[in-house]
C-alpha cells in the first residue's frame, strides 16, 4: 500500500525543507530568543538578589548605628566618671599640698617667731645688764661711803638680780 | 491574540464546514438520480486525501477540477530529464511523453512510464506534490514566524514581550524547560535549538495540516515520507553523537558472555532496537495525524452518504456531523500538539540515552 511505503520525491523535498527550517531556526531565529529569555532570568536574579542585599545592608547599617551610639553613651559615662575621680583627687591633692605648705610655712614662722624671742630677749636680758650696771655705777657712785648702807644695796642687787634671772 | 487567531481558524473551519455541507446538499439533490447509480466511494475519498498528490485539488464544480497545477519532475532512463507542469496530464488525457499517473497495482496514483515490454516503472521522480508545496509553505511561514519572534528580542532582550509573542515564548520555554533540559540533563546545549526546531516543525506542520482551506489542508505529518525523514534525523543525531560507553553496551553489553559469543544475541537485539526506536516515532507521528485526518474526512462524508436518504434524516445526520466535526477537531488541535511533544521528547530520550557517561563520570556527577 503506497500510504506505507516513503516516497523518494517526497523525502527529498522535505529533507530540503527541514534542512532549510533546521538551518535558519538553529541560527538565527532560536538562540537570540533563548538567550533574550536567559539574559532576562538573570537579569531578574541579579536584581533580586541586589535588592536582598541592600535590605540586609540597611538592616546592618542600623545595627551598626545603634552599636556606636551605645559605644559612645558608655564611653561618655566612662568619661564622665573619670572627670569626676580626676577632679577629686586633684582637690584632694591641693588640698594635701596646701596642707603641707601651710604647716610648713607655719613652723618656718614658729621657727622665726622663736629666734625672735630668743634675740629679744637677749637684747633685753643685754639691756638689764647695762642698765644693771649704771644704776649700780650711779649708786655706787652716790652710796660708797656709807658703809652698812652700802652693803644693803649690793645685796639687794644680787637678789634682784637672782629674781629676775630666775 | 492567540485565542483570535484560534477563534479565526475555528470560525473560519466552521464556514467550509457548512459551506461544504450547502453544496454537497445542492449537488446532491441534482444529482439524485446519478448519486445512486454511482454511490459515494468514502474509502476512495478518504485515501484519495490522504495520499500525495500531483496537483492541489481545492475543488470539484460542475463536474470541472479546480486545483492548482504543480511541476512534475522526474529523471527517466528513457528519456532523460523532464520538467512539466501536472495541468499536462489533464490536457493531454492522462498520457504526456510517455508517462501517466498508474490508475492500479504496485504504483497506483504516481507518476510511470511503461518500458519496452510494457511493465509499468517509476522514473525517478522529484516531483513538487501537494505535500511538498505544503511542507515547503509551511517551513517559509515557519520561518517568518521565528525570525519576526526572534528579531524582537534582538532589538529589545530584557524587556517581557506581550501578546503573540509573550505566548510563543511561554510555549518555547515550556519545551525548553520542561522537556529539552531535564531530560538531557547537562548536554542541553548541544541540542536545544535542533530539538526545539523539531518541535515547532512538527507542532507548525500538524496545525497547518487542520486547516482546511489553502495553504493548509495537506495531509504533511500524515505523510510516512515526512515522518520518515524526521525519524531518519533523529536516528543520525543518536547514532553520530553517541559516546564510547553507548557503543560499547551496543556492541559489548554487560551480560554474560554466553549471550553475546559464539552467538552474539544481545548484539542483534541491541542493533534491532537501534531501529525500532525511530521507527516506532515514524509510525506513531505517521499513524496519529493520518488517522486524525481520516476521521474529519469519515465524519464529513456521513453528510454525502446520508444526502439521498430523505430530508429528515439527511439534516439530522448533517447537524450530527459538523458537532462531532468540530468536537474531533479540537482532538485534532490537542493531537497536533501531543505528537510534536511526545516526537521531540522521544528524541530527547533517546539522544541522553546515547550520552551514556562511563560510571565513573556518573558517579562524580551524582556525589557533586
Amino acid at each position: 500500500m503506497s500510504l506505507l511505503t516513503p516516497d523518494l520525491g517526497l523525502v527529498f523535498w522535505m529533507l530540503i525543507a527541514f534542512g532549510i527550517v533546521v538551518f535558519i531556526l538553529t541560527k538565527f531565529a532560536f538562540p537570540p530568543i533563548i538567550k533574550g529569555v536567559e539574559d532576562r532570568r538573570r537579569y531578574i536574579d541579579e536584581s533580586l538578589a541586589a535588592a536582598k542585599q541592600a535590605q540586609e545592608d540597611l538592616k546592618n547599617v542600623k545595627a551598626d548605628g545603634e552599636k556606636i551610639l551605645e559605644q559612645a553613651k558608655k564611653e561618655q559615662a566612662r568619661i564622665l566618671a573619670e572627670a569626676v575621680k580626676s577632679r577629686e583627687t586633684i582637690i584632694r591633692d591641693a588640698m594635701d599640698k596646701a596642707q603641707k605648705e601651710a604647716d610648713v610655712m607655719i613652723g618656718l614662722a614658729r621657727k622665726q617667731i622663736e629666734a625672735e624671742k630668743d634675740d629679744a630677749i637677749r637684747d633685753i636680758r643685754k639691756e638689764v645688764v647695762n642698765l644693771s650696771f649704771d644704776i649700780a655705777e650711779k649708786i655706787l657712785r652716790k652710796n660708797l661711803d656709807q658703809k652698812a648702807e652700802q652693803e644693803a644695796v649690793i645685796n639687794q642687787l644680787i637678789d634682784d638680780m637672782n629674781v629676775y634671772k630666775s | 491574540m492567540f485565542s483570535k487567531a484560534l477563534k479565526c481558524f475555528l470560525s473560519a473551519w466552521m464556514f467550509l464546514a457548512m459551506s461544504t455541507s450547502l453544496s454537497a446538499g445542492v449537488v446532491s439533490q441534482a444529482d439524485s438520480l446519478e448519486a445512486e447509480a454511482a454511490p459515494l466511494d468514502v474509502k476512495e475519498l478518504i485515501l484519495e486525501h490522504l495520499k500525495d498528490d500531483y496537483e492541489w485539488h481545492i475543488a470539484t464544480y460542475k463536474d470541472k477540477d479546480i486545483g492548482i497545477p504543480l511541476p512534475v519532475i522526474l529523471y527517466s532512463k528513457n528519456s532523460g530529464a523532464q520538467l512539466f507542469s501536472s495541468a499536462k496530464f489533464h490536457q493531454n488525457k492522462g498520457y504526456y511523453k510517455g508517462f501517466y499517473i498508474s490508475k492500479s497495482g504496485k504504483y497506483k496514483g504516481k507518476i510511470v512510464e511503461t518500458d519496452a515490454s510494457g511493465n509499468e516503472i517509476r522514473p525517478i521522480d522529484l516531483s513538487l506534490t501537494k505535500n511538498a508545496l505544503s511542507l515547503l509553505i509551511g517551513s517559509f511561514l515557519l520561518i517568518l514566524l521565528m525570525l519576526f519572534i526572534a528579531r524582537t528580542y534582538k532589538d529589545e532582550p530584557i524587556k517581557p514581550k506581550k501578546g503573540l509573542i509573550g505566548a510563543m515564548e511561554v510555549f518555547i520555554l515550556s519545551i525548553y524547560d520542561d522537556v529539552i533540559k531535564p531530560v538531557l540533563g547537562e548536554d542541553y546545549k548541544e541540542y536545544r535549538y535542533y530539538l526545539l526546531t523539531l518541535f515547532f516543525f512538527i507542532f507548525f506542520n500538524n496545525i497547518l495540516g487542520l486547516v482546511p482551506i489553502f495553504p493548509g489542508g495537506a495531509n504533511v505529518t500524515g505523510n510516512i515520507s515526512v515522518t520518515f525523514t524526521l525519524a531518519l534525523c533523529t536516528f543520525l543525531i543518536v547514532n553520530l553523537t553517541g559516546t564510547k560507553e553507548y557503543y560499547k553496551g551496543i556492541f559489548w553489553p554487560d551480560v554474560p558472555v554466553w549471550l553475546k559469543f559464539p552467538l552474539p544475541l544481545m548484539i542483534i537485539i541491541e542493533l534491532v532496537g537501534l531501529i525500532t526506536k525511530p521507527f516506532a516515532l515514524m509510525i506513531r507521528l505517521f499513524a496519529n495525524i493520518m488517522a486524525g485526518h481520516a476521521i474529519v474526512l469519515g465524519l464529513v462524508s456521513l453528510i454525502f452518504i446520508t444526502a439521498g436518504m430523505g430530508a429528515a434524516l439527511s439534516s439530522s445526520m448533517t447537524g450530527f456531523s459538523v458537532v462531532l466535526t468540530i468536537f474531533i477537531y479540537f482532538i485534532e488541535i490537542l493531537v497536533a500538539y501531543i505528537q510534536a511533544y511526545v516526537f521531540t521528547t522521544f528524541t530527547a530520550v533517546f539522544i541522553s540515552g546515547a550520552r551514556v557517561k562511563s560510571p565513573k563520570t556518573e558517579k562524580s556527577l551524582k556525589s557533586t
